[in-house]
């Protein structure tokens, strides 16, 4: 880790030495992290490594049994969700969350009306400047052919753009991204991931995302936190996470360098 | 969806000259049926309110028994029989205790929220049984209300609370209707859904559930404060559990799409009720049954999905 000598206004959410264990399971090992703004990093692991785990306590789902997390410079552990996300923490999941009852133009209309310092009483939630941006960000996200539909009648990989939707409609300056292209057709990876960055770019929004595609990995991210029994065994440039022996051992299953090039 | 901001008052108007126009040429039993049925309407939009967020209050008839011992009381004690004096009384202590319960069931969900409300009433009801001060189990007679200095008798008294009954219940479905279709409304549409997603996206579930709640409570003891004035006379039953389950009974019927809905399905419950009891004394309750399951089984979301565009799938009302 890299992080003591750096200074701290440069980071935009530090996790220093965070614990959790569920029983005899050991989620998180010591985890210790510091992303700086803008940043886009990716987070690697088997199942069961503590990547998720990590995702849920900085965004309040799990408080740490010990350790903290800083957003910046600001103590956030143990916050409710609803309160990291008001800071400017926002998550997607790997399985959609969304309104199954209501279509995707509402469950914009709802990320909205939430983003909002408080959601009224009287404005109406389909008033025409309230309809305007939500329409807008289907289209950013290219889903707005889908806008009347709802749950049910959305293709994967639409479920996935509108979650991640959802979670940018606050302006969060840190978004953390639970394995976006899960459950998404091969040939449907990269358009979503390139949809996600074009949306992302020029708002200097800090993104972690967890993935299992190597590819998603070293093309979308400029650093890699590699997760193994909830510790952190590498973090650096992707080249050099799939380079290192612990990360080809324990997560990515490729053949070990062994000195002598045997 | 309706973007015309006129259309929730228009239709209000609309509703209320057609409602007063039905008081002219209807009998006197039938404008006390409709006083009573949309009193308890008012009652089953609170629990309709709180069906927006996936909750389900068994124990309405708290507040509508606040309601009307508060009429009652303040009648007797006070000599106050101004019926807007009354409703705000009603209302105000409605609120006040919906304020202070909200904290503790706001927190919980499901079969325990429903348990938890119908557990509430319930000590109102033991507590007003053993209250032989304010008439224990026999209840009180509540003097005849009077409207802004006007003091009618006779018909004249029956006609001018089904008028005030319908003044309340369109002013209080237009409200509704407006939160309904407001952020907030949306948002607890979105609570019942996914309330993991909510609380995800910055909102407080348990405030907007304790909003709702109180919102209930205040249209509770309305509905009390009408129903004492227009039966004269209150009692503990008012609380008791099987008074709520009729609350609930409504809001099924009616499903939580419609507001209009509430209203007609509360009439015809009372309707339905009323003529039962005559023609079959001894099975009403039989009838009653087999008709809400033939309306389950049709309408799975109740008479107001016949009138929204919303029904099972998404779409605007």
């Amino acid at each position: 880790m890299n992080t003591a000598e750096s200074s701290t206004a440069d980071f935009v959410l530090q996790a220093k030495n965070l614990n959790k264990a569920f029983g005899a399971v050991i989620a998180a090992n010591e985890v210790d992290v510091a992303v700086p703004r803008g940043a886009v990093w990716s987070l690697i692991g088997s199942n069961g490594a503590g990547k998720t785990t990590f995702v849920n306590m900085v965004t309040g789902y799990l408080r740490p049994d010990s350790g903290t997390i800083l957003f910046n410079d600001k103590d956030i552990t143990g916050l409710a969700p609803r309160n990291i996300t008001r800071l400017g923490i926002s998550r997607s999941f790997q399985i959609p969350q969304l309104c199954a009852e209501l279509t995707a133009l509402e469950n914009m209309l709802v990320s909205l009306s939430s983003a909002n310092e408080q959601a009224s009483f009287f404005r109406p939630a389909h008033s025409t400047q309230s309809v305007a941006n939500a329409t807008e960000m289907l289209e950013r996200f290219r889903i707005v052919d889908y806008r009347d539909r709802t749950m049910a009648e959305l293709p994967a990989g639409v479920r996935k753009l509108l979650d991640i939707a959802m979670a940018i409609t606050g302006e969060p300056q840190v978004l953390l991204l639970d394995e976006p292209t899960s459950g998404v057709a091969a040939e449907e990876k990269y358009p979503l991931m390139d949809l996600v960055m074009e949306a992302l770019d020029g708002s200097n929004v800090t993104v972690m995302f967890v993935e299992h595609d190597m590819d998603i990995v070293a093309r979308y991210s400029q650093r890699v936190l590699a997760f193994y029994d909830g510790q952190i065994i590498a973090n650096d440039t992707p080249d050099n996470v799939m380079q290192d022996d612990s990360v080809r051992r324990y997560v990515t299953g490729g053949a070990v360098a062994t000195p002598g090039g045997v | 969806m309706t973007n015309s901001r006129l259309f929730v008052p228009l239709s209000c108007v609309l509703i209320f000259s057609v409602l007063v126009g039905i008081g002219f040429i209807i009998p006197q039993w039938a404008m006390f049926l409709a006083t009573m049925a949309l009193a308890k309407g008012l009652v089953a939009l609170g629990i309709v309110i709180l069906m927006r967020a996936g909750l389900v209050s068994f124990g309405q008839g708290l507040y509508f028994c606040i309601g009307a011992y508060v009429s009652g009381l303040m009648a007797n004690w006070t000599g106050i029989t101004d019926i807007v004096l009354l409703s705000i009384l009603g209302v105000l202590v409605s609120v006040i205790l919906a304020a202070i319960c909200a904290r503790l069931l706001s927190g919980y969900r499901g079969i325990f929220f429903a348990m938890l409300t119908l557990s509430l009433s319930m000590i109102l009801y033991g507590a007003l049984s053993k209250m032989s001060i304010i008439g224990g189990t026999d209840g009180l007679n509540v003097s005849a209300p009077t409207f802004l200095g006007y003091a009618p008798e006779g018909r004249a008294l029956g006609f001018s609370l089904y008028f005030y009954t319908c003044l309340v219940s369109v002013i209080a479905g237009g409200l509704i209707r407006v939160y309904f279709n407001s952020e907030r409304g949306l948002t607890t549409l979105a609570i019942r859904d996914n309330e993991l997603r909510v609380e995800y996206l910055g909102s407080s579930v348990k405030s907007a559930i304790s909003s709702g709640y109180i919102m209930a409570a205040a249209v509770g003891g309305l509905g009390g404060v009408i129903a004492g004035l227009a039966i004269g006379h209150v009692d503990p039953e008012y609380a008791y559990w099987t008074t709520s389950g009729e609350f609930v009974f409504v809001a099924i019927l009616s499903g939580f799409f419609s507001i209009g809905a509430v209203f007609a399905s509360s009439i015809v419950l009372e309707v339905v009720r009323s003529f039962s009891n005559l023609y079959f004394p001894n099975t009403w309750q039989l009838v009653l049954g087999v008709f809400l399951l033939i309306v389950i089984l049709l309408l799975p979301n109740g008479l107001g999905s016949l009138f929204s565009k919303r029904r099972r799938k998404g779409g605007s009302e």
